[in-house]
């Protein structure tokens, strides 16, 4: 298995033209292993969409029938046919609370880390390392004051608060990763447009903002995924005009007799913005959930 | 409260030329500082505003019998047989999903750092386990893989019974008979491809012209394996499992849906947001909330001097 791994990088190809005939047999069997894993991991997604598109009954056998006649019952369940209870606002606040919260993200962020990069202050270094340990603590120890607090301004259940949590919540990874990608840029580059009498205005806008922008498209993405994903804060600080995708979902924790389908069609069509962003940031996404530290 | 975290760090030498005049100093600190302060009065306030609750006798039950408590609180977090179990429960938790999800991603890592036939296909299946939002992903697997009667695993169980036409397949209930290795297989479901995807950055940051010098004096790839790559992976390794740690030492999703907190399962998240959420006991909720911080400035610490190495081999590089 590791015979051929330590061949890599593959990228260069003086390597990959000395590979034996022998790495090649172990590179078939890496192959195979791969795709047992890979198909492994991906049954439970594979298994959620496809008993998606299933009728309750269908869903509900003991043996599972893979074939079973596809339907959108199960879809139409979960927007409220049956029960009258749309999941559309919810899902609607969660845009609200991602969207919203991530460009106040890239709002801050951006000039943070250009303070940090490109015109560093003195001390840059501890300023980082402040933004990244906020992101250490566990955010439930700070629940409890929020709360209060919410409820004493008028803010519970209302889903600007949440706005402003998830902008507290991914500014520290926005920082890391915008640094990361705007030290990318070359000084002289900087230099030059500043002494042919370029603005600041102009460079950011001319050099800077071209060069970042596939950098702050996917820290963009990843700031969505983490504001789409919470649950906790939105469980406790809203209630029934606030509540986010995730909230709704908890209302299927206990089970109610045949709703596998709805369950599953429930789970992929909130699921499914993350899994749009997330491949669209997947290059990108290693260096996000590392906080920037890995490329 | 995070400050003792980062201070405790060794900063990377600062390359700012010094001999800047007050006002251009504070001219390139200006846009730093919206960031800054936003994040200081929204992440710091609350924590200390939970140290000064921790100290209080506060039920939103009993709400005239507020006050000062002294260390009561922490008395009871340290005595309460309930909560001692939720602090061991998090810990194996914890444990159990950084170790294993790290085995399987630092595998499939080495794997998908190959070339065959439908590698990206298989990045992207095994990314798609971490894209799932967590509640859904946990509902899925309480729901549509533990159940007992149809659940995949059972479901699965009778297929294969039917196929060799015997008869009474086993149909444990797995929820019930293994709460915590249930919660954890779930978790390792979902972080395994964080920690792959991790440790393929790695593998592919290695140096080639070592790689290719080893190969050229004859190296065999165990003595490489051994000498080059697990060397250079150890940050790698220590990255994610610290990252690892933080995120799932947080984990509230996955307990509230699939057990609920019963069965032993309750970790410490779930445990703060039981005491405040359905005691109301607001003092106590904070003292644990206070003892959790404290736990975690210790992994932060750690996870801290973690990055600030690659941080500093980063720039040194540059």
């Amino acid at each position: 298995m590791t015979a051929s791994a330590t061949v890599a990088p593959s990228r260069s190809t003086t390597t990959r033209k000395r590979k034996s005939s022998g790495v090649r047999a172990s590179s078939l069997s890496a192959g195979l292993a791969s795709w047992l894993i890979g198909i492994i991991f991906f049954i439970p997604v594979a298994w959620m969409v496809l008993t998606s598109f299933h009728s309750e009954s269908d869903a509900g056998t003991n043996p599972p029938k893979f074939g079973a006649p596809l339907t959108l019952d199960g879809y139409r369940e979960f927007f409220g046919s049956g029960t009258g209870q749309s999941p559309w606002p919810a899902l609607i606040n969660s845009a609200t609370a991602s969207v919203v919260s991530t460009l106040l993200v890239l709002g801050l962020s951006i000039p943070a880390a250009y303070a940090l990069s490109i015109k560093p202050v003195r001390k840059w270094t501890d300023v980082m390392f402040f933004f990244l340990s906020t992101k250490l603590l566990p955010p439930v120890a700070g629940l409890l004051p929020l709360y209060l607090f919410a409820q004493n301004v008028g803010l519970l259940d209302n889903i600007w608060l949440l706005v402003v949590l998830y902008t507290s919540m991914n500014l520290p990874i926005a920082v890391w990763m915008m640094r990361s990608f705007l030290v990318e840029i070359p000084p002289a580059i900087l230099e030059a447009a500043a002494i042919d009498g370029a603005g600041l205005i102009n460079i950011m806008r001319k050099i800077i903002a071209p060069i970042a922008l596939p950098g702050i498209a996917a820290t963009a993405l990843i700031c969505f995924i983490f504001s789409w994903n919470e649950m906790l804060f939105a469980r406790v600080l809203t209630g029934v005009l606030a509540e986010t995708g995730p909230v709704f979902l908890t209302s299927f924790v206990t089970s109610q007799g045949l709703f596998l389908a709805k369950v599953c069609a429930a789970a992929t069509a909130v699921s499914l913005p993350v899994l749009i962003a997330g491949f669209a940031a997947q290059d990108k996404l290693v260096q996000g959930l590392s906080l920037g530290a890995v490329k | 409260m995070t400050t003792t975290a980062a201070t405790s760090v060794t900063a990377p030498t600062s390359k700012v030329p010094t001999g800047h005049s007050a006002r251009s100093q504070w001219k390139r600190r200006a846009p730093l500082l919206p960031a800054l302060i936003f994040l200081i009065i929204v992440t710091q306030l609350p924590f200390v505003a939970t140290l000064v609750i921790s100290f209080m006798r506060w039920n939103a039950l009993d709400p005239n019998n507020k006050g000062f408590a002294g260390i009561d609180n922490y008395r009871t977090v340290f005595t309460d047989p309930t909560l001692r179990s939720s602090v061991i429960t998090t810990v194996v938790l914890t444990v159990t999903v950084v170790l294993v999800s790290l085995a399987i991603g630092f595998a499939v890592a080495l794997l998908l750092n190959q070339s065959f036939i439908g590698r990206g296909i298989v990045r992207t299946m095994m990314i798609a386990p971490f894209l799932i939002v967590p509640v859904a992903a946990a509902l899925l697997f309480k729901h549509g893989i533990y159940n007992p009667t149809y659940g995949l695993l059972n479901g699965s169980i009778t297929s294969l019974w039917d196929l060799f036409g015997a008869k009474n397949p086993p149909q444990p209930d797995w929820i019930d008979s293994h709460p915590k290795i249930m919660v954890e297989a779930e978790l390792i479901w979902q972080w395994t491809p964080f920690m792959m995807l991790i440790l393929l950055a790695g593998l592919q940051s290695r140096d080639g012209e070592i790689m290719e010098a080893a190969l050229v004096d004859g190296a065999n790839p165990w003595q490489m394996f051994r000498n080059i790559t697990l060397p250079h992976m150890r940050q790698y390794l220590e990255l994610g499992g610290l990252l690892g740690s933080i995120f799932i030492v947080q984990n509230f999703d996955s307990v509230f849906t699939i057990t609920s907190g019963g069965l032993g399962t309750a970790n410490l998240p779930y445990t703060i947001y039981q005491t405040f959420f359905s005691a109301h006991d607001y003092g106590l909720a904070s003292a644990q909330g206070v003892v959790v911080v404290a736990g975690s400035i210790v992994i932060a610490t750690f996870a801290l001097r973690v990055v600030s190495s690659l941080f500093v081999e980063e720039e040194a590089g540059r």
